[in-house]
Parts: C-alpha cells; sequence; structure tokens
C-alpha cells in the first residue's frame, strides 16, 4: 500500500510538470493554431535561466523565479514577434519544421553558454515527510502544489482578466476579434509569452529531480504525447494527458520495467487507435 | 525560350519534356557514372554517403513532400531496413535478397504504422511519427539478440555471387544503380493515378475526397513506398557505416532528413537530390570549421544540431521551396528576360490553415 501510495505521488508529480508543459504547448495550439514544438526547450532555457538568476547572481529563490519567469516571458514574446510570425498562412509543416529547428537552436546555444555537465538549482523544497510508510520528497510536493497554483491562475487569468479574454476571443476567431478592435499580433504574441513563463515554472520546479541539462529539452515530446492523448487544444485535457503518462511511467518502471521509457508514446497509440480526436475532442468534421 | 508543340498523346507523361531534358540529364548520368575514375577513395565515400542520402531523402519525399504528410520518424525505417538487413546477412542469407527483404520489411512496419495514421491528420501524425522513432530506438535497444543492443553491431562487406565488395568504387555503382532505380521507380508512380492522388490529398483533402480520391488508401500507399525507399536506404547504410548502434538512427537522423528535403525543395524529386548533396558538403564543411572554431563552441556536441537549427530556420522563413525552388525562379528569369517579374513566383497569402476543422 505504501509502496502503491508512493509510487503514485512520484507519477502525480512527474506528470504534473508534463502536464504544465502541453498546457503551454495546448495554450499556444488553441490561441494561435500554430504548433511549438520548441516547448519542452524553451522549458530547458527557463532553468537555466533560472539557475543563473539564483545560483550565480545569487539571489532569493522567489525572487529569481519570478525574474525569470518575466525573462523568459519577455523572450517567448520575442520569439513569436521576430520569427514565428513571418510564416503565418504557410502550411502547417512550415511551422512544425521551423519550431523544431528552434529547438535544436535553443539547445545548442543552451550547450554554449552553460555547458553539457548537468547543475543543480538548490529549491527551499528539501527533506522529505512520511506518511504512514511512504516516504515523499518536498520537491514532489512543491511541483504538484506550484502545479495546481499555477494552473488556478491561468484559469482566473483567462475567466476574468481583460487580456484573458482577449485572448479566448482571438483563438476562437481571429478576423472578429480583429474587428472589435483586439490587437491580434499583440494578444498572439502574448500568448507565446504566457506559455514560456508557464514552462520556465515546470522547469524550475523539476530542477531537483532530474539536474538541469542542455537535454531536458526531450522531455517537450512527452509533453506533445500528454496533448495529444488529452485532445489538442484542451487545456483541461493537456493536463490529465500529462497525469495519465506521469502515473503510468512509475507503475511501468515498477511492473513492466522493459516497457518504462515508451510507456507514454503507447498510451498515445492505443488513444489515438480508440479515440483519434484525444479524450477531450475539440476537432470537428468540416462542413463544405 | 523554347515552344513546345503537341505530337503525341503521350507527350504529357514523357520523362524528358524535350531534348533538354535528354542532354542535360544524360550528361548528368555520365559524370556520375565517371566520376569513381577521377575521385579517390575519400570523396567517392563522401559521394556514396550522398547518394545514400539522396534515395532515404526520396523516400521521406515521398510521404512529406508529395502526400504532405510531416513524418519525423523516418530515421526509424531507415533503423529497421539497416538491423534487418545486417541480422539477414548473419544468418547466411545473399545481399540481393536480403537488401529487398529489408526494403519490404520497412515498407510494412510503414504500412502498419500508416493503417492507424492515416486517420489523424497532419499535427498528430507528426507526433505519432516523432514517438514511433522513439519507440522503435527502445526496441533496438533492448532486443539485444538481433540487433545487438547498446554494444551495436559490425556489418561485415556485401558479398555478391561470392565475390566481396572491398573497394570504396564497387560499392559506389551499386548504390548509384540502387538510386536510378528508385528514382525511375517514384518518377513512374508520380505520373500515376496513384501520384496524381497523393498530390491531391497533399494539397487538399476534403478537395481530394469529393473527387473519389479514397485518401485513407493513398496515404497508406504512400507510406508503404516511402518507408520501403527509406529502408531500403538503410540498408545501404549499413554497409556504409560498417557498425550499427542505436544513436547512429537518432532524432538527429530524422531532422537532418527532413532538413535535406525542405532545404533542396519540397515536392520534387530534385529536392531530394539537392538535399543530399548540399548536406553532404555541410558535413564536410562542419568537420573543417571544428578545426578553427574557438574549441568553446567547436567542440560542442550540439553544435551541428544547432546549425541545422539555423539553415531550416533561414530556409523557411526565406525561401521555403528550396534550392531547386530558386533554381526555377532563376531560370524563369533568363528564359523570360527581361520581362520576369517579381511576383511570378509570390505565394498567395491566406490565414494559417486551421487544423480544428478537418
Amino acid at each position: 500500500m505504501a509502496e502503491f501510495f508512493q509510487l503514485l505521488v512520484i507519477g502525480l508529480s512527474q506528470g504534473c510538470v508534463y502536464g504544465l508543459i502541453a498546457m503551454g504547448f495546448v495554450m499556444i495550439y488553441k490561441a494561435t493554431e500554430m504548433v511549438n514544438f520548441a516547448q519542452g526547450d524553451i522549458m530547458m532555457l527557463g532553468s537555466f535561466v533560472a539557475f543563473t538568476i539564483i545560483v550565480t547572481w545569487g539571489f532569493n529563490f522567489w525572487l529569481g523565479l519570478l525574474l525569470a519567469m518575466g525573462v523568459m516571458a519577455v523572450f517567448g514574446f520575442l520569439v513569436d514577434a521576430v520569427v514565428v510570425r513571418r510564416i503565418i498562412g504557410q502550411p502547417q509543416f512550415s511551422i512544425v519544421i521551423l519550431t523544431i529547428s528552434l529547438g535544436f537552436i535553443f539547445r545548442a546555444v543552451a550547450g554554449m553558454i552553460w555547458g553539457q555537465a548537468p547543475l543543480s538549482l538548490d529549491t527551499p523544497f528539501v527533506g522529505t515527510s512520511n506518511f504512514g510508510g511512504a516516504v515523499i520528497g518536498h520537491d514532489r510536493l512543491a511541483i504538484m502544489g506550484g502545479t495546481v497554483a499555477v494552473v488556478s491562475l491561468i484559469f482566473l487569468f483567462l475567466r476574468y482578466s481583460r487580456w484573458g479574454i482577449a485572448m479566448q476571443a482571438a483563438s476562437q476567431n481571429q478576423l472578429a476579434a480583429f474587428y472589435v478592435g483586439i490587437p491580434v499580433k499583440l494578444v498572439y504574441s502574448g500568448v507565446w509569452g504566457l506559455a514560456a513563463a508557464i514552462s520556465c515554472v515546470a522547469g524550475v520546479l523539476l530542477a531537483p529531480i532530474t539536474l538541469i541539462g542542455p537535454l531536458n529539452g526531450f522531455l517537450g515530446i512527452k509533453a506533445f504525447a500528454a496533448a495529444v492523448i488529452g485532445g489538442f487544444g484542451s487545456l483541461p485535457g493537456a493536463l490529465i494527458g500529462g497525469l495519465i503518462i506521469g502515473i503510468a511511467e512509475p507503475f511501468a518502471a515498477a511492473y513492466l520495467p522493459e516497457v518504462k521509457n515508451i510507456i507514454g508514446y503507447l498510451i498515445m497509440f492505443a488513444v489515438l487507435m480508440l479515440r483519434p480526436e484525444g479524450l477531450f475532442a475539440t476537432i470537428y468534421q468540416k462542413k463544405v | 525560350m523554347r515552344v513546345l508543340f503537341k505530337t503525341d498523346y503521350n507527350q504529357d507523361i514523357k520523362f524528358a519534356k524535350h531534348s533538354g531534358y535528354v542532354f542535360w540529364y544524360g550528361l548528368l548520368l555520365a559524370g556520375v557514372f565517371l566520376a569513381p575514375m577521377a575521385l579517390d577513395t575519400y570523396w567517392i565515400n563522401e559521394l556514396t554517403r550522398v547518394l545514400i542520402y539522396a534515395l532515404a531523402g526520396l523516400g521521406l519525399m515521398v510521404v512529406t513532400g508529395f502526400t504532405g504528410q510531416v513524418s519525423l520518424g523516418h530515421a526509424a525505417f531507415m533503423a529497421i531496413g539497416a538491423y534487418t538487413h545486417a541480422f539477414l546477412l548473419t544468418q547466411g542469407v545473399p545481399f540481393f535478397v536480403s537488401l529487398p527483404i529489408a526494403a519490404l520489411t520497412s515498407g510494412v512496419v510503414g504500412l502498419l504504422i500508416a493503417i492507424p495514421a492515416s486517420r489523424m491528420t497532419g499535427l498528430y501524425l507528426t507526433i505519432a511519427s516523432l514517438a514511433f522513432a522513439i519507440v522503435v530506438e527502445d526496441v533496438v535497444i533492448h532486443w539485444e539478440g538481433v540487433t545487438g543492443g547498446n554494444r551495436g553491431m559490425a556489418v561485415d562487406p556485401p558479398m555478391l555471387f561470392g565475390y566481396e565488395i572491398f573497394e570504396a568504387w564497387e560499392y559506389y555503382y551499386i548504390v548509384l544503380v540502387l538510386l536510378i532505380m528508385s528514382i525511375i521507380l517514384v518518377l513512374n508512380v508520380l505520373r500515376s493515378p496513384l501520384g496524381r492522388s497523393m498530390l491531391a490529398v497533399r494539397d487538399s483533402e476534403i478537395s481530394a475526397e469529393s473527387l473519389g480520391i479514397r485518401v485513407a488508401r493513398t496515404k497508406v500507399l504512400a507510406f508503404l513506398i516511402s518507408a520501403a525507399l527509406t529502408g531500403l536506404a538503410g540498408g545501404l547504410f549499413a554497409h556504409f557505416i560498417q557498425f550499427l548502434s542505436p544513436e547512429t538512427f537518432g532524432i538527429l537522423l530524422s531532422i537532418q532528413l527532413l532538413l535535406m528535403i525542405v532545404v533542396g525543395g519540397l515536392g520534387t524529386v530534385h529536392g531530394a537530390i539537392y538535399g543530399a548533396v548540399l548536406i553532404g558538403f555541410l558535413e564536410a564543411t562542419i568537420s573543417i570549421m571544428k578545426d578553427w572554431l574557438p574549441p568553446a563552441i567547436g567542440n560542442q556536441p550540439g553544435l551541428e544540431p544547432g546549425l541545422f537549427g539555423v539553415i531550416l530556420v533561414l530556409f523557411i522563413i526565406f525561401e521555403p521551396e528550396g534550392v531547386y525552388g530558386r533554381w526555377l525562379k532563376f531560370r524563369t528569369f533568363l528564359e523570360n528576360f527581361p520581362f520576369y517579374r517579381r511576383n511570378t513566383f509570390k505565394r498567395q497569402r491566406s490565414y494559417l490553415k486551421t487544423e480544428r476543422m478537418r
């Protein structure tokens, strides 16, 4: 029982990270119809930026986290405003190829600046607690708490703030949003910034568990699988997809070690076979 | 400027539209056949590498360039081809039997993948193919009895009717002939109803469906051809690198193949060849560049993919039609001189195509 509980918590916390990345990814997709394959690498950059601010420059952890989020938000904004916006109107695969290559560039640049050796970021979440025999690290609890906090903030932001409503409007219909006076381009870049900031949180929360390295961005691929499981374009779906993959992984590692690296993808294939539009469908058949 | 008169019903589907084609492609053919006589072993090897890349790129072109399904998993088909071929050789199967079986195995796997994949649209397929590549890599690592796992697997030089192919130029000719056969195959497919349906599916699935084209069947067949060609390239690659290990066929190779066809020119057979030549050239340049770059940058393991990324970004933004598209523009400029207008090839701007409706 204790083992089960422990695996569950490990899975939940891992799944929260996948879910957070997937949410950034889905947010961009929902608003701008673009797929950002570099989301995992943006997370990786976020954790490196946080490392520089907190460890190298010696800032307080919370202040440093906020600063890193700000830096990444500006970065995400600029990625859209400078590069990605130029290819609106070209077929979807151009964007796929563009963002994948951006991911490779980020990875190479991160390797050149911060090196290949893994770095460790000290967080205030140290120590473990014992819940009836299950030993749970505080960093795991922090991931779950952080995810709940981020998700509720995003929910409130999208539901009640002017910008959030503008984002929803722009994501539903660009032209109509433009006609009622929403600065669609600005909103789009804003969405990219927001998604980058969320990924930055995910990166920092993940830092104590997997050290920071340029290859962490490959985690993003699992986040895509999570987004596919949840049905592309559904924010709660992305989170739930992330949790499903996250929970499946430690259980697979414990009971079926052969498939522990690929269990997430196998689940994704199963979902695609049985329900190609994902668990929370947002794709509709076009009527001519 | 040449004016073509139609004198024959078959003129539209002829390979050589006019005598210029015969002359220039004949010259090219003579060039590649005579090349080994003028070159030393190092350059013959480089050329062989380019030809193998071209074959793999041609395979990817069928599915991505002609059918419009972006695949990020074609390295996996190369892996399947390479490992099947290498495994069959260790079981004593002769070269010219084992190679087609390897291509076929890869093709059948492609077919199996395509059946669920044909129900997905663009994006889902891209992610599924990426996941497929990761799954195949994992299988290669764990199936040690056949693949040697992480220890890798040595591949002997090919044996042809009891004669061992040791020399670089001998292998060059094998690869060259197979590449030419594959190009003819693809060109033939392109002028057949299947090829026309592939282009229609690429341009608009809904219109294709309305015209009575079976979209799912077209996609599945495209995957079959594509995976078989890429698997063939994989089998040839196995002899070329002589040692197979799982990381050879990682995501970087998939990206490299994609880079090839995008930079070369998406949607044309020429594009795959140009792309392969450019990649071969690029790899040589990068290895030379590493010598004079400061070690902090030059010795980065991420340098090569990073540079690939930069090149891809520049091409996607500034020349989405690739090198071949640029060449077409230049040729039109010369042919119509001085009447070329800058907007001749201008793309129609549109809103981003939505994938939420399908």
